[in-house]
């Protein structure tokens, strides 16, 4: 089992360093919610809802958005150049040292 | 009471894969059940959200798509005849000196229950609405966000906005019923499901849709109702139109918000409402339970499953609390059979004893 380091910033400005394991078919998106971070994930992972909407703050490249998350990214807030979708972004071992942001959330 | 009430023995509030299931179990105790969902459509998230995705984890059901659950979850309680308040939200709570409650709905619809059960999942799904100042007044006057029965746009001029798979299929449903139609998005992309996109390709070129990409909608125009829309070209000379119609549907999507059931004094936590799980499901209301997605509990999982497993729970609590005088053990309905309140009965074939011998 390989675990990858990943710092999460939520919403107040707070760091969390967390371990996120590589093989256990989990997103980012699902990391945050394993540790308790804020994150709705309202539509569980299809892309759908942009509530675990996140800036990439390291220079990790994560490829392309994938069609359904460029899709809801063009309909949500707040989006900028480096916002991705958490539950579009697998764990893989490329995101060893990733740091993202929390984006807000909508009202 | 008042004559025009709708009168229950269980108040479901979620007409999702949850909801309608209870319909089932509270039948097999003669419980008669209605329900109230916001939406328009019985289904909740697996109509609205994802019809057409698939499920592996339904018991007995290698692969089911959403859509098809909820028509056979509707099948298999249309014995049961329940009754439906859609496209309303429920809004306040009132409990009664006897114990029963009235719930009231967004539009005003009352509902006498003995039992509520809420099967809220996310909340209750509210439309995103376009950024129009003054667009309220057209609401339910020709401007809808939720389309509850077509007919009402029969052979009239209609302009739907959205990119997603409720604006694509309203279009294709649309183009048969109403004069005209137009589909405005802001860009020239379209997601949903591809024979969707492909009709709607098909329509286009047919001449029975028209479709104005990228655009989008400024503003509304009308006296007292809708008759006609502002409409932005995103091109470079960003050229107006304006397109007179009757109606004006923005299908944006649906944000879920627990909405004014967090404000029943109910205990909530993490935006769910909590239970017993030991027992029946019930809030700190008694009466009051809360089973599927929009509960909490040590352990809780969001799985559809598990929403059926504390609906019939809930059932077997729900008819103690009506009739506590009454004795009542479960059974199996391949021994007991259905019998539904619309006269039908299902039940097991016999088995037959007879003999087997030589010639």
């Amino acid at each position: 089992m390989q675990d990858v380091n990943i710092t999460i910033i939520d919403r107040e400005g707070v760091e969390h360093k967390v371990l996120a394991p590589t093989d256990m078919n989990m997103n980012l998106m699902e990391v945050c919610k394993s540790y308790e971070l804020p994150v709705q994930a309202v539509c569980g992972g299809m892309a759908m809802c942009a509530t675990c909407q996140c800036y990439v703050i390291s220079d990790h490249d994560l490829g392309e958005r994938n069609d359904d998350e460029q899709a809801m990214l063009w309909e949500a807030e707040n989006v900028k150049e480096n916002s991705r979708l958490g539950c579009q972004i697998p764990i893989t071992d490329a995101l060893d040292g990733l740091v993202i942001e929390l984006a807000p959330e909508a009202d | 009471m008042e004559q025009d009430m709708i009168t229950t023995d269980i108040l479901i509030i979620g007409a999702g894969p949850t909801g309608l299931f209870t319909v089932f179990e509270a039948g097999l105790l003669k419980l008669k059940c209605h329900l109230i969902d916001a939406l328009a459509q019985p289904g909740g998230q697996c109509s609205e959200l994802y019809p057409k995705k698939p499920i592996y984890d339904i018991p007995g059901f290698p692969e089911v798509l959403a859509g098809d659950l909820v028509d056979n979850l509707m099948k298999q309680i249309e014995p049961f005849q329940p009754g439906f308040t859609l496209g309303e939200r429920a809004e306040d709570i009132e409990k009664l000196e006897d114990g029963t409650f009235i719930v009231t709905t967004s539009k005003g619809t009352k509902h006498h229950t003995k039992v509520v059960a809420i099967a809220g999942g996310l909340g209750s799904f509210e439309p995103r609405k376009p950024a129009i100042e003054g667009i309220e007044k057209y609401e339910d006057n020709g401007l809808a966000y939720m389309i509850k029965d077509p007919e009402v746009y029969r052979d009239k001029k209609v302009v739907i906005a959205g990119g997603g798979d409720s604006a694509l299929d309203w279009s294709i449903f649309l183009a048969d019923v109403a004069s005209e139609v137009t589909l405005v998005h802001r860009r020239e992309e379209f997601r949903g499901a591809l024979d969707s996109v492909e009709k709607v390709q098909d329509l286009v070129d047919a001449k029975k849709i028209r479709l104005v990409t990228p655009a989008q909608i400024l503003d509304v125009k009308g006296e007292e109702k809708v008759e006609s829309v502002l409409l932005q070209h995103n091109d470079e000379a960003k050229r107006m139109e304006v397109i007179e119609c009757d109606a004006f549907i923005p299908l944006f999507g649906l944000a879920p918000k627990l909405g004014p059931i967090a404000n029943w004094g109910l205990e909530i936590e993490k935006n769910a409402i909590k239970v017993d799980n030991t027992l029946d499901y019930q809030t700190n209301i008694p009466g009051i339970y809360a089973i599927g997605d929009v509960n909490t509990y040590p352990g809780k999982l969001k799985l559809i499953l598990c929403g059926f497993h504390e609906a019939t729970l809930m059932c077997q609590s729900a008819y103690q609390r009506i009739f506590p005088d009454k004795r009542y053990v479960m059974k199996y309905t391949t021994v007991g059979g259905v019998d539904g309140f619309d006269g039908t009965r299902k039940e097991a074939e016999k088995a037959v004893v007879k003999k087997i011998g030589n010639k």
